[in-house]
């Protein structure tokens, strides 16, 4: 008679098997994958290279315990980074790719708005659509959509013959290989990452707040700027955040169309790691990228959560 | 406002798209190019497409991608599911802040340090790198792409259907393979598509992870396009983004489908 508890205790015991599995698998695979390299790269940005090459001084000793352990804290060296402070090479790296990123993301704001908001007007049954033919893009190969553009920006690319046949200009421009033609590439791979949450806010909005604001005599223009663009604010700070971040940290676009002149921190890593080999000066250009882009991100999430929470 | 499109809005949409296509159409023009230089038209061609065929290190490479955009897809689209019905059903659980932020963190990363970071693993683990390194790191930023996708339809999913498959006796397991699965099956479907063009498209960390042997196509493509544009790369651009389209357009139709044979059924 006691087989209903059992049946009970059986279904939980399994439940706890299935919920350990669950949350288990995904949490080894990043614990291992995710949060130890991390960790690696933080103690390698803490070390001095012996004969350039791994393993990296001063190694953990767990053998022989707590002494092992105070020894290999002692033994850190904030060197990698007093470089980077000390060397105006890496302090102008950051400072020139959060100023590429962010007159980017402007530009990509200006640029994407525009389209967002036509979609978003157009008739339902267009909309999916065009929404359709800005994803495309994206689907295909980022790589592939970088180096189009260096046919056409080269001095005797398409766009200075068809500049020059018009009669614009006399002299081929050099557009390739400076950070003009990496504020072309971001905006042009990164435009979907821009239209799609602005689309998505300024779809879902309510027209009839226009419509009472032009019936109450404001011009088309004033009832854009006090109601759509408020309006549109999460679709904004979503879209620019989307396209800040992974510009700042970008290396394809400035290593393909931004030539030698052009200094961005993505850049700078690959060239101290494939190059150089100095690998615990690039993990600290790594921790160094880690704290200026994503603690931030993550602070500003936290904000825009706990607001959500108590806007409730 | 539904109906016709105001004049600025035409313009604005005309020259939008116009941005987007007028690079990829140039692209796939001059894969056809007769001529070897890239900005002189001598005529229509398909030689750089047989070309093509007797390119065997591009081939190989080829075939290394698919393999490990074809992996990736299958363990990131389980691990991502999976991570995604933790962080919808089982409210709170031990170590859920870690949790959620190792998920988040990894689409957030510049590429360039997760390659650094996985690399650094990778020596400090001492393991040979090659294709499964590859297919490791790529399972690791594209399962949590996964997660948002299916959470987001988790989240939108009517529980008391489970609730009442339990409540009728069935078991978790029973329940998520016969009522959960289906449902979010479009999410991951999704995730799954999404996790493969990831890992096809992704350079930055595959040139950290890979070792000889394990050299793949943008890989390839990448150390070719530094030495100048040829009408060759063009012509295996204008191959990828036929497959993509295709690809995105028969997804688009199944996707399609099942919706409407549910509003039907």
């Amino acid at each position: 008679m006691a087989s209903p508890i059992r049946k009970h205790r059986d279904d939980t015991g399994r439940r706890g098997w299935g919920r350990r599995l669950v949350i288990g698998a995904p949490y080894l695979w990043l614990s291992l994958f995710f949060l130890l390299p991390v960790l690696i790269v933080l103690k390698i940005s803490l070390s001095y290279p012996e004969l350039a090459q791994p393993p990296y001084a001063p190694t953990l000793d767990l053998s022989a315990g707590w002494e092992g352990i105070v020894g290999f804290v002692g033994e850190l060296s904030f060197d990698n980074f007093v470089f980077i402070t000390s060397d105006d090479l890496y302090v102008a790296a950051v400072l020139s790719s959060l100023r590429i990123a962010a007159s980017s993301t402007l530009i990509l704001l200006l640029v994407g708005y525009p389209i967002a908001y036509a979609m978003a007007k157009a008739p339902e049954g267009l909309r999916g659509i065009l929404v359709a033919a800005v994803i495309l893009p994206f689907w295909t190969s980022f790589l592939i959509r970088v180096y189009s553009w260096i046919g056409i920006l080269r001095p005797e690319g398409l766009l200075n013959g068809l500049l020059m046949a018009l009669g614009v200009i006399d002299q081929p421009l050099t557009i390739l290989n400076t950070e003009i033609a990496v504020h072309i590439g971001i905006v042009y791979t990164y435009l979907p990452f821009m239209v799609l949450p602005l689309y998505a806010t300024l779809e879902r909005m309510d027209d009839s707040l226009i419509e009472a604001a032009q019936d109450l005599g404001s011009t088309p223009l004033k009832a854009f700027w006090t109601i759509t663009v408020p309006l549109s604010w999460p679709g904004i700070v979503a879209g620019s955040l989307l396209c800040f971040i992974p510009a700042v940290g970008e290396f394809v676009i400035p290593d393909l169309l931004g030539g030698s002149d052009t200094l961005m921190i993505g850049k700078i890593l690959w060239a101290e790691f494939f190059s150089n080999r100095d690998w615990p000066l690039a993990s600290a250009v790594a921790i160094v990228m880690l704290v200026v882009l994503v603690v931030p991100i993550v602070l500003f999430r936290e904000a825009e959560a706990r607001r959500m929470e108590e806007g409730r | 406002m539904t109906g016709r499109l105001s004049p600025f809005n035409v313009v604005s949409l005309t020259l939008g798209f116009a941005f987007l296509y007028i690079p990829i159409l140039i692209l796939i023009v001059y894969s056809f190019n007769a001529s070897r230089l890239v900005t002189v038209w001598g005529g229509f061609s398909t030689q750089w497409y047989f070309a093509l065929l007797e390119n065997e290190p591009l081939l190989d490479a080829a075939w290394v991608t698919l393999r490990v955009a074809f992996v990736t897809a299958i363990v990131a689209t389980v691990l991502g599911t999976l991570a995604a019905v933790a962080l919808t059903r089982y409210g709170r659980f031990r170590g859920r802040a870690l949790f959620t932020g190792m998920v988040y963190a990894p689409m957030v990363m510049p590429e360039v340090i997760t390659g650094l970071s996985l690399l650094l693993l990778f020596v400090a683990i001492d393991v040979d790198r090659g294709y499964w390194t590859v297919t490791a790191a790529h399972v690791t930023f594209s399962m949590c792409f996964v997660t948002v996708v299916v959470q987001a339809r988790l989240v939108a999913f009517d529980r008391a259907l489970e609730e009442a498959a339990m409540d009728l006796g069935a078991t978790p397991l029973t329940t998520f393979f016969s009522v959960t699965l289906p449902v979010i099956a479009p999410a991951v479907i999704a995730g799954f598509l999404l996790a493969f063009t990831l890992s096809l498209d992704d350079l930055v960390i595959a040139s950290f992870t890979s070792g000889p042997g394990a050299t793949t196509l943008p890989m390839r493509i990448y150390s070719s396009v530094r030495l100048g544009v040829t009408p060759e790369i063009n012509a295996a651009s204008t191959i990828l983004i036929l497959l993509v389209t295709v690809g995105v357009i028969v997804a688009a139709i199944v996707t399609k489908r099942s919706v409407m044979m549910r509003q039907a059924g």
